[in-house]
């Protein structure tokens, strides 16, 4: 897979090849010297100047193109709903992200290189994780702070990221089936928004708050991990009995259960029952999320590395083996479909204070299928993968959202060949090495 | 709850299973011989529904033509026969479409095909066809009798009667013959009966197609059941009916059915007692607790190293 540096591969080793090996040959091949001494610090950087660009001259450029306005999707959706804005929407990509982002990126490499070996060198990697993640977020923040709707479009891909990797831990790590997350999302979004509801809101049901509101949004992470207490807590029911043996039972009961739930929360009438539960405050504000999926990141790539989890992959390649070389089977599936069900539950939470409203009906059999498709698109026991997948298809949703109803015919249609050409998803069973990804790179 | 009501009850439940029944048998042969979850089934058993619809239409309407005398059980088996033949190609196809190119990967990669091909099945329909429900045809006309204070239709007693026959041909065609005892076969060992020169192929594409042809059956009669149909009408039967044909055990087609008759049962007695709101979740909870003791469901073995995801 790897192209050896100076010596270019013979013709006929590169068709066969993958299209990303392609693309990375073709990348070194025309602009090594240019590009490949830019690291990832100088990227994120270039990304930040672009969104400054953007704040500053973003709505008049687009006015000046012809756009409507500045451009959702970098142009993605006007693709389909005004095919002839397509020229502008590329020549507004290209100036306002692609073109900054090169020149600064290019321009700042040497002292970026300077910033990223100091960073690894004199500090523990944290400091150069911390500041990667800020600019990256930095970047975020001011690409989403352009419009409602880009704001909305992040945190649905960071929810989406946090319940695809909890999901991947049981389906993809533990290599069992489960159908229980929207369950687990619903327990967490239910049991987070009752604590918030309850504590710090004058609500017709509960009344007046118990605590005084102006300390809600410090006390918010307990909520949310209250729900995912709450959401663990359920798991035990679906855990107990299903891992005793291994097979397909997990796959049977954790749909029972995500009915069980689902009705459950419909027939308690004092949540609002079918018709929903409103009056959550919308504290999951972008920091908030950001946040709390970089924990969750961290937690679980951390768990896939600890004793627990190898002894969890150990069991999914084989139960028998593991279990005759001291693997405790039973401890190590229990823990890890707790674990995974609290990061749904936390996901459900976030959810639930995103949009200030949840109704039973959210959680069903399509929010199932949903992350199911989000996991398997994306590539089990992988963390990359796992992202990917969420931001691939809610991108995908968003993109061909203007074909309305087709929209539900296409995705579908994708998802099939794309299994069928990468049964175990886009990027599977491989992780990328963050000490690597950021390492200054020497020209 | 007078005798009276619970026979009502009884009857109610025995219809009600019998949809169940014959989707799961679907279900519980697609996992018994290939070992893969068909998440397509339950949109299989819509499509049914629907294209009973669409020949028993085309057959009234044929017949008010009046160049030959069709009279409305003529139709009725007529349309179960066509819509159970031409189902089954369906099957086939989700068959040849998401599950043959996955042999041999992931069985839950072929369980997402599954249920995308489900999602392309509402949505086409919906996309086709539109909005509007379709109302089935009312080929038979209810006729009721009073058995004692017990009111009895001739439909539910056709409907409970047929499914209990197709059960029973299915049972003896997996039983009897040289295709069904491929098929057991099959499901003993899928690596190594192909070698002994069963196709592995032809034999997944009867399984397939038998389950659809079944689910097809159970379209019609539902149709005849509830004379409404909808593009989503089989995504909640269809899980329900999955449930089933996990807790029949695996393969086991008599257990699947029997599953089937008691999610019935157990829906119906659960609303006749509780508020009708908490069906779901005591019927649920009854099949979890089920589960709990028997995790092989009734008739399943208890446990094979050869399960893998």
């Amino acid at each position: 897979m790897e192209v050896r540096e100076g010596t270019a591969p013979p013709t006929e080793t590169i068709a066969r090849k993958t299209l990303l090996a392609k693309v990375r040959y073709f990348g070194r091949a025309q602009y090594k010297s240019q590009l490949s001494q830019i690291p990832l610090l100088g990227w994120l950087w270039g990304a930040l100047m672009a969104m400054v660009i953007e704040q500053a001259v973003g709505y008049p450029l687009a006015r000046a193109l012809g756009l409507p306005g500045i451009p959702g999707l970098f142009g993605l959706r006007i693709m389909l709903t005004k095919p002839a804005l397509i020229p502008s929407a590329a020549a507004y990509v290209l100036l306002v992200y692609v073109l900054p982002t090169l020149v600064v990126a290019r321009l700042s490499a040497p002292l970026a290189n300077r910033v990223a070996k100091q960073l690894l060198d004199r500090f523990p990697l944290w400091v150069s994780l911390i500041v990667h993640l800020g600019l990256f977020y930095a970047t975020m923040h001011l690409w989403g702070d352009i419009n409602a709707y880009r704001m909305l479009f992040l945190s649905f891909i960071m929810i989406s990221i946090i319940l695809t990797l909890s999901l991947n831990l049981v389906n993809g790590y533990m290599g069992e089936f489960s159908c229980s997350h929207p369950g687990f999302m619903a327990l967490g979004a239910y049991g987070a928004s009752i604590l918030t509801v309850l504590l710090f809101v004058n609500d017709d049901v509960f009344g007046a708050p118990l605590l005084p509101p102006a300390l809600g949004p410090f006390l918010f992470p307990l909520a949310l991990i209250g729900g995912g207490l709450l959401a663990a807590v359920g798991a035990l029911v679906v855990a107990i009995p299903s891992f005793r043996t291994r097979g397909d039972y997990l796959a049977i009961i954790s749909l029972a259960f995500m009915f069980i739930v689902k009705s459950l929360i419909e027939n308690l009438e004092i949540f609002g029952g079918p018709r929903g539960f409103m009056n959550q405050p919308k504290w999951a504000n972008l920091p908030t999320m950001f946040v709390w999926m970089a924990i969750c990141l961290w937690m679980i790539y951390n768990f896939t590395r600890s004793t627990i989890g190898k002894a969890m992959c150990a069991v999914r390649d084989d139960e028998i083996a593991a279990g005759a070389m001291t693997v405790n089977t039973r401890r190590t599936k229990m823990v890890t479909f707790l674990f995974a069900a609290f990061w749904a539950g936390v996901a459900g939470g976030l959810f639930a204070h995103v949009i200030g409203y949840i109704n039973p009906g959210t959680f069903g059999v399509y929010k199932l299928s949903e992350v199911l498709a989000m996991v398997y698109l994306g590539g089990l026991n992988s963390i990359v993968g796992s992202i990917t997948g969420a931001v691939g298809l809610q991108l995908l949703m968003e993109v061909l959202r203007p074909l309305q109803l087709f929209k539900w015919i296409v995705i579908p249609i994708l998802l099939i060949v794309l299994m069928i050409r990468r049964p175990t998803g886009l990027i599977a069973f491989t992780e990328i090495n963050i000490k690597d990804l950021l390492q200054p790179r020497r020209p | 709850m007078t005798l009276a009501t619970f026979f009502q009850h009884v009857l109610n439940a025995l219809q009600l299973g019998s949809f169940y029944a014959l989707i799961a048998l679907g279900y519980s042969m697609v996992y018994g011989v290939l070992m893969l979850f068909n998440f397509a089934h339950g949109d299989i058993f819509m499509v049914g529904a629907y294209i009973g619809f669409f020949v028993s239409s085309g057959l009234v309407a044929f017949a008010s033509l009046g160049i030959i005398a069709l009279p409305n059980w003529l139709i009725l088996v007529l349309t179960i026969l066509l819509a159970m033949f031409l189902t089954s190609f369906v099957g086939m196809l989700v068959e040849r479409v998401g599950y043959r190119p996955l042999r041999g990967s992931l069985r839950a990669s072929a369980a997402i095909t599954g249920l995308m091909i489900g999602i392309v099945l509402e949505t086409g329909n919906l996309a086709l066809l539109g909005a509007r429900r379709r109302k089935f045809p009312i080929l038979i006309e209810t006729q009721s009798y009073q058995l004692g204070p017990v009111t009895v239709t001739n439909t539910k007693i056709m409907i409970v009667f047929l499914s209990l026959l197709l059960t029973l041909a299915l049972h003896q065609f997996v039983r009897r013959t040289k295709w069904g005892m491929a098929m057991r076969a099959m499901a003993y060992d899928f690596v190594v009966v192909p070698l002994m020169g069963v196709p592995l192929n032809t034999i997944a594409a009867l399984t397939f197609g038998l389950g659809s042809a079944l689910a097809a059956a159970a379209g019609i009669f539902f149709g005849i059941a509830y004379p409404i149909l909808n593009p989503y009408m089989g995504i909640l039967i269809g899980w329900k009916a999955f449930v089933a044909a996990i807790l029949g055990g695996r393969g086991s087609i008599l257990g699947a059915a029997l599953a089937g008759f008691l999610l019935g049962f157990i829906e119906i007695f659960v609303a006749a007692i509780f508020p009708s709101t908490l069906r779901d979740v005591i019927a649920y909870s009854i099949i979890l607790l089920i589960l709990t003791f028997r995790p092989h469901g009734f008739f399943g073995e208890p446990y094979s190293a050869r399960l893998r995801l």
